[in-house]
């Protein structure tokens, strides 16, 4: 086994490749994190907030979006968009089925940050002549972030793995392109161990990241 | 120039928390608000600048209509300051930037200016060597002159203080009580929802006893306190004193 780790048959050109998938992963986690977010805080601010007859039927559709595989969500998104005849390529399909998925966590996330945020707390802010808007902007958006961001990271760096289940409706991202090299080289430890590595290195930034806002934040409380 | 509480009616749900209320507060005075816990001063207090709705009867701050439906509440708290019992300080902003906030955001302070405002604020409060800290590194009673500077930096024509020391360690009381003192002497109009006695004597100009949602009695300290007359207002103080 050892052998094969230093006469492999692995080259520059799968190594290529592979990076490149490793560019797909990226991208498909950068659209699914943007959009899952944006989407994340706007449902979450109405769960917050909204009264029952428009939380609850919002909270049952993205309970639908939490409890079915990813990879159904998928492959069903990928046939309807033929049938709605939608021209979306698989990676456009991808993202929007991506960021719905992480939408539906962050919604819950940004809700439970929120509504960590004390009223007594908002109330001195509008008894100063805040404003609402202004009482969500500059006190319960700052703090609703220190308390969601170490779940949000985690969310984040799930959604990065999960992502390689896109390969399903045939977008090649870097497990895929990993999956290829493997079938026609044979060396599957060799090669996944790459292939892990490089998500390693593109998850790190961001735990780091989060690490240090954190510790950041814990100064100061 | 006066805050004029007129026949106040407030329930939550069903429960009738402030059952007619009537009482003026003029420019200048400091009116002290004591009675026992549950009896609705909290809730009066917090109808006054329009955090909470009323259900009959009206209150005017300047002639103005709080309750009204025209009424700007964001630019009538400007001038209604208000300390609570709990410490509601801003936990991501240092106590400068708590301080600086609503003249900026409110008033439209450069930050240049609204620095300038905080940091007399602060110094007034005796807050001046801890203005870059953040608030959980400020003891009990910091935190709440804090929340005094804070209010104070609106430049409001009145002040209202929600029992701002009961949940103070007694040794923390004193500070907060001085700088309320200091506030007074300069001619703050105050309303003190307070359970400190000794100190409502002192500094007020009236004394208004409330029990079950009703002002039993109102009058200077000497009166109320000295020589009350309701059966109500001898049991509570000697529940206190
Ligand atoms: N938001 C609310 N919803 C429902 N009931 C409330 C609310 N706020 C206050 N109450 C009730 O109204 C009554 C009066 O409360 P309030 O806080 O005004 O009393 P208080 O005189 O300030 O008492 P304390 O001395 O304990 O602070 C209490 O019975 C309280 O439970
Ligand atoms: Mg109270």
């Amino acid at each position: 086994m050892f052998s094969s780790l230093f006469e492999t048959s692995f080259s520059f050109n799968d190594l290529l490749f592979m990076l490149k998938g490793a560019g797909v992963t990226l991208m498909l986690t950068f659209w699914a994190v943007l959009g899952g977010t944006l989407l994340g805080v706007v449902f979450g601010v109405i769960r917050a907030i909204a009264p029952w007859w428009v939380n609850a039927p919002l909270g049952a559709v993205l309970d639908v979006f939490r409890s079915i595989p990813l990879l159904i969500q998928l492959v069903v998104a990928n046939s309807f968009k033929t049938i709605i005849g939608l021209h979306w390529s698989p990676f456009t399909v991808g993202c929007v089925v991506l960021a719905l998925y992480m939408s539906a966590y962050c919604t819950e996330i940004v809700r439970s940050g929120f509504l960590a945020v004390p009223a007594t707390t908002r109330r001195a802010a509008r008894s100063l002549g805040l404003s609402w808007r202004q009482d969500l902007t500059e006190i319960v958006f700052p703090i609703a972030l220190r308390v969601a961001l170490p779940s949000w990271i985690g969310l984040t760096l799930g959604v990065m793995k999960d992502t390689a289940m896109v390969w399903w409706i045939g977008v090649v991202e870097l497990l895929r392109s990993s999956q290829v090299i493997v079938t026609r080289i044979q060396e599957p430890l060799f090669v996944l161990s790459i292939a892990g590595l490089i998500y390693f290195l593109m998850s790190f930034p961001i735990a780091r990241l989060g690490a240090r806002l954190e510790k950041r934040w814990r100064e100061n409380d | 120039m006066s805050i004029e509480i007129q026949d106040v009616h407030k329930s939550f749900g069903s429960l009738e928390v402030v059952k007619g209320v009537t009482m003026t507060v003029e420019k200048g005075e400091v009116v002290s608000v004591i009675g026992g816990s549950g009896s609705g001063k909290s809730t009066l207090l917090m109808c006054i600048n329009g955090l909470e709705p009323i259900n009959a009867g009206r209150i005017l701050v300047d002639g103005t209509n709080v309750h009204g439906r025209g009424t700007d509440l964001n630019k009538l708290r400007r001038k209604i300051g208000i300390v609570f019992q709990q410490w509601n300080a801003f936990p991501h902003l240092t106590v400068l930037e708590n301080v600086m906030l609503a003249p900026r955001k409110v008033l439209g302070k450069s930050k240049a200016e609204a620095e300038a405002i905080a940091v007399d604020k602060l110094a007034r409060v005796g807050l001046s060597e801890k203005l870059k800290v953040y608030p959980s590194k400020l003891s009990g009673g910091q935190q709440q002159r804090m929340a005094i500077a804070r209010a104070l930096a609106m430049s409001p024509d009145y002040m209202l203080f929600d029992e701002v020391t009961s949940a103070l360690d007694p040794q923390l009381v004193g500070e907060v009580l001085d700088t309320m003192r200091s506030l007074s002497a300069e001619g703050m109009t105050m309303i003190v929802v307070t359970h400190e006695i000794a100190f409502a004597r002192e500094v007020s100009d009236r004394v208004a006893f409330f029990h079950k949602g009703k002002i039993h009695e109102i009058g200077p300290p000497a009166q109320v306190i000295g020589n009350p007359q309701k059966p109500e207002t001898i049991d509570f103080l000697k529940s206190v004193l």
